[in-house]
């Protein structure tokens, strides 16, 4: 029998996790120490799955399973990787690596931390791979509680009342998304997602109204984790009160679960609705991109500026995945990965500063790239990414939606196409009240970005860099899978449109 | 099916005996003046005598057919069996619990005696397939539960809530028996399986109105063993002031009883089962099922939302249980083999999480003295086992939420299903939402305990292995039947037999 790779990698974390439990409390750099080589397997497994991978194929991958779990209900242990889930799983393992490394100055509770943090990590990854729609629910409420006491222990003033919200809204969408798993399962007789596509079976089993009942059901669970407007009110909380490493997780990784869901549940288990529903999801998509980012502009803490540009980033995935071209879906999903690196990047930034200065006011400082010259650079990189700069890997998956998504809604791509000076507009406006303009005295002896910092930086910066030239390893990676998801849009109504994309 | 005689029965209630001699044994022990001196002979006499009791039933639920025995007054097959082990699960954990209660540490004989009683009359009532049995073991579990709610004759509290307890069970028990005395009048019969053959050959609904009274009055009466809305005000109350043992065991034990009458009730004298299809059919002119999906909503809603303003820690879980009592209601309403294995099922994970968060209670309790929620606070960081403890109750919490991958969670899914199934769904999108509120209050408690900041610092003072290595296995198997349940499951499956197939 082969390795079991996907294994190793969603369940090394949580080896790491139990062995931290049993080191003393007081030993803690050994716990820190843990952690990182606990993330390894699954960062090593991330590049052995991104060497492998068969990119020629739409077809499920490096499959373990399925194999009986719980025979009573024909609950099945399945994991596996196909086009849309392979990136998400190489961004978790190189964003929980990165993050246990951003977390190192961590200094409360550290063993809790820590353990904590490497179950979040089994959670993300048992997410993106399982196959098995009670096993996926297993792995989406499990990361729920580490998150919950992150965010609530490390997290800053008003860290309570932002995990409890961060909880409830995520537990309302999870609770509905049970209610479809149970009748899915009921009617189908299997939790298999695989096996749940079989369209002749969903249709004669369900009616039009209980596939719209369904799709909304399982929408309004993934439309909280995006977030999509109106659901995105928790998240400007959550991600100001979290401590750095973990608003870089729920933007980096969590954000994605919720398109990610979308596409694999919705999207291929109830395609004709999809299409009808298309039309809003567009809409929702643009207000989330123009509501978003004239959120962001009006900010006053960085932070929740940056949480705001990435509810305003998020609605480009939203409008890709609803313009059913390989343009367009193509680049919702390479989206999803590059919103991951780039607002990664944005949120350690902004921790490097408050590590300094213990304030994230943005009128508060001034000049800082005359102070902190080398950190300015990593900053302007990130910003420019954000902002969609072309040679900058935000600008391909930016451009592919627009170019998919006008072809389907010109309109609405119109008013989000918009939000790209909107979004200029408030990265570079940041950018000058921040680094330019007079130096702050009070800071002036602030020391410049570590090399600890610099590492944490780096990878994600290459890789923005790396993509916005040559974008073909990742998106041929996920273009089969995309494609074929697309062509069952169509068999269902979805009218697709010529493609400029080919392999 | 085969209705047995006494003497022929005799052999199917050899469990029950084996309880009744323990319970005597008990009893003579005390009076010899060296033995009533030790203040654990009695309790683990007890312990023997019920861990025989569970042992004795699980083998007689593979040896003995199903039979309906006493000329008609009870029905003993797998449904009864499971309740035998669930009570006594339920009293070997309750007299553990007393025993290392510090409310309870001068407990005289009679307090275990009284355990036993209780614990001997939740499977007859289970197994009641008699209206008058019905009504005896009923009130054989009620009269000794007034007892030991009271035991703590200096706390006045604890007068109070029995005195509470009696008013209100009496009035429950009165129109109860009105009720069975009505149903009795219109069907001609006492014995369940008849007032089945009644109804089914009665399909143009003679004294459909007083059957109906009838039917309501006895489903106060279960419903207020269930602590049930609207007949659940004794339950705060009477769970605030027992001593936190006994609370422990009435919150699980008569209440799982509560819920087998009704189960059995409902199921077998007021639906038919079709054996080929395995599907119950509610009997004409008696809407059953919206009667009880009201009641559920009720009681879920009242229960969770009472739930989020309390501060004493005792009353808090007596809302939560009401509301729980509620997530089973909405199962039970949807007469289904699955619903019924849903409701045993959840059963089984509600005895382990409740009797794990009330067991951590009294860990709680014994060190600080204080019911108050407040004394929750802070819990994780402090010494003498507090962190072990705090991860404990969280464990329980996350359970009593339903949130994977804990057992709460797989007995919520069991419930839903059934919901699902029945097409209620509407009454399943009120059951999640409810379980969004109450995640906001158990969330409070484990607020308290890792995010808030101590107002003690005293140490716990945790000590001896017995009572930390009991409430972790609690939690273990909280967690590992939360991953991997199938032999519940099966054991659910083969329990859901009611003597009609």
């Amino acid at each position: 029998m082969d390795m079991p790779i996907l294994s190793i990698t969603a369940f090394a974390p949580l080896l790491g996790m139990l062995i931290i439990g049993l080191i003393p409390k007081a030993k803690e750099n050994l716990i820190r120490w843990t952690a990182l080589i606990a993330t390894f397997p699954s960062l090593l497994g991330a590049v052995k799955i991104f060497m492998d991978f068969d990119r020629s194929s739409a077809a499920i991958q490096f499959q373990e399973g399925p194999f009986n779990w719980i025979p009573a209900f024909n609950i099945q242990y399945y994991f596996g990787l196909d086009g849309l889930s392979v990136t998400m799983v190489i961004l978790t393992a190189l964003i929980s690596t990165i993050c246990i490394l951003a977390s190192w100055k961590v200094t409360k509770q550290i063993k809790g931390y820590f353990a904590l943090f490497l179950l979040l990590e089994t959670g993300m990854m048992g997410t993106f791979m399982a196959l098995d729609f009670f096993l996926f629910f297993v792995f989406w409420e499990i990361m729920l509680l580490p998150m919950y006491f992150l965010i609530g222990i490390w997290g800053g003033a008003r860290r309570e009342y932002a995990a409890i919200k961060f909880f409830l809204y995520t537990m309302f969408g999870s609770v509905l998304m049970m209610l479809v798993m149970v009748a899915l399962y009921l009617n189908i007789g299997t939790f298999n997602m695989v096996a749940m596509q079989d369209q002749a079976l969903i249709m004669s089993e369900f009616s039009h109204w209980a596939r719209t009942l369904c799709w909304l059901g399982l929408f309004v669970g993934f439309a909280v984790k995006v977030p999509v407007f109106p659901f995105h009110t928790w998240l400007p909380d959550a991600h100001v009160e979290a401590p750095t490493a973990i608003s870089v997780i729920l933007a980096g990784v969590l954000l994605k679960m919720g398109t990610y869901g979308i596409l694999r549940f919705n999207f291929q288990i109830f395609p004709d609705i999809t299409v009808e529903m298309a039309k809003w999801l567009a809409v929702l998509g643009v207000i989330n991109i123009v509501y978003g980012a004239l959120c962001a502009m009006a900010q006053r803490d960085f932070k929740k500026l940056i949480a705001y540009s990435s509810v305003s980033h998020m609605g480009f995935v939203l409008l890709g995945m609803a313009s059913f071209t390989s343009e367009g879906l193509n680049g919702a999903v390479l989206q999803m990965f590059n919103h991951g690196t780039i607002t990664a990047q944005l949120f350690l930034i902004v921790g490097i500063l408050y590590d300094r200065a213990h304030h994230r006011e943005i009128n508060g400082f001034g000049g800082m790239s005359s102070i902190m010259p080398r950190y300015a650079v990593w900053t302007t990189i990130a910003f420019f990414a954000a902002i969609g700069l072309p040679g900058l890997s935000g600008f391909i998956s930016e451009a592919l939606i627009f170019l998919g998504s006008f072809q389907q809604w010109p309109l609405l791509t119109t008013v989000a196409v918009s939000s790209v000076v909107l979004s200029a507009a408030y990265m570079l406006w940041t950018l000058q009240r921040v680094y330019l303009g007079k130096i702050n005295e009070k800071y002036k002896d602030f020391p410049d970005i570590s090399a600890r910092e610099a590492f944490c930086l780096f990878p994600l910066a290459l890789i923005v860099l790396v993509l916005g030239v040559y974008p073909k390893p990742i998106l041929n990676m996920m273009m089969t899978s995309l494609d074929n998801i697309n062509q069952v849009l169509g068999q269902h109504g979805a009218p697709l449109l010529t493609t400029f994309l080919n392999k | 099916m085969q209705v047995l005689e006494n003497s022929a029965s005799f052999q199917y209630f050899l469990p029950e005996m084996i309880l009744g001699l323990t319970l005597l044994v008990v009893l003579i022990l005390d009076l010899n003046e060296e033995l009533s001196k030790s203040r654990l002979i009695a309790p683990w006499t007890a312990a023997v005598g019920i861990i025989l009791y569970v042992a004795v039933s699980l083998m007689m639920r593979v040896q003995l057919p199903a039979a309906i025995t006493f000329h008609g007054m009870m029905a003993n097959d797998s449904f009864t069996d499971f309740f035998r082990v669930f009570s006594g699960a339920s009293a070997l954990l309750a007299v553990f619990l007393s025993v290392q209660s510090k409310e309870l540490q001068d407990v005289k004989v009679e307090y275990w005696i009284l355990l036993l009683g209780i614990t001997l009359g939740m499977p007859v009532l289970a197994g009641a397939n008699n209206l008058l049995m019905i009504y005896l073991a009923m009130e054989m579990v009620s009269i000794l539960s007034y007892i030991v709610v009271g035991y703590l004759r200096k706390s006045r509290q604890s007068s109070e809530a029995a005195l509470k307890y009696v008013l209100y069970g009496a009035t429950a028990s009165g129109i109860m028996i009105y009720g069975l005395s009505i149903i009795f009048g219109v069907a001609g019969s006492l014995d369940v399986l008849e007032i089945q053959k009644f109804l089914i050959n009665n399909p143009v609904g003679t004294g459909r109105i007083a059957l109906f009274v009838g039917l309501l009055m006895t489903l106060a009466g279960f419903g207020y063993k269930i602590s049930a809305v609207p007949f659940h005000m004794w339950a705060p109350d009477v769970y605030q002031g027992a001593p936190t043992p006994v609370t422990a065991f009435l919150s699980v034990g008569p209440k799982a009883a509560g819920f087998a009458i009704l189960l059995r009730f409902t199921y077998t004298a007021l639906a038919q089962f079709n054996v080929d299809t395995q599907v119950f059919t509610p009997l004409k002119y008696l809407d059953i099922t919206g009667l009880m999906a009201v009641l559920a909503v009720l009681t879920m809603t009242v229960g969770n939302f009472l739930a989020i303003q309390q501060t004493n820690t005792k009353r808090f879980l007596a809302y939560s249980s009401i509301a729980h009592a509620g997530y089973m209601l909405i199962a039970a309403a949807t007469l289904s083999t699955l619903a019924l294995q849903g409701v045993l099922f959840y059963l089984v994970a509600y005895f382990i999480m409740n009797m794990g968060a009330f067991a951590v209670t009294i860990m709680v309790i014994n060190a600080t003295g204080s019911e108050e929620l407040s004394s929750f606070k802070g819990l994780a960081k402090r010494s003498g086992g507090g962190a072990l403890i705090a991860m404990l109750m969280a464990v329980f919490m996350f359970s009593l939420v339903g949130l994977p991958p804990t057992f709460g969670f797989v007995g919520k899914f069991y419930l839903f299903m059934s919901v699902i199934k029945a097409k209620l769904y509407w009454l399943a999108v009120i059951g999640v939402i409810n379980s969004v509120v109450s995640l906001y209050y158990y969330l409070r408690v484990v607020k308290y305990m890792y995010f808030d900041e101590a107002e003690d610092e005293k140490s716990l003072g945790l000590k001896g292995f017995a009572f930390p290595g009991v409430v972790t296995s609690l939690g273990l198997v909280t967690l590992i039947l939360g991953i991997y349940w199938e032999p519940i499951a099966v054991f659910v499956q083969e329990s859901a037999n009611m003597i009609l197939k």
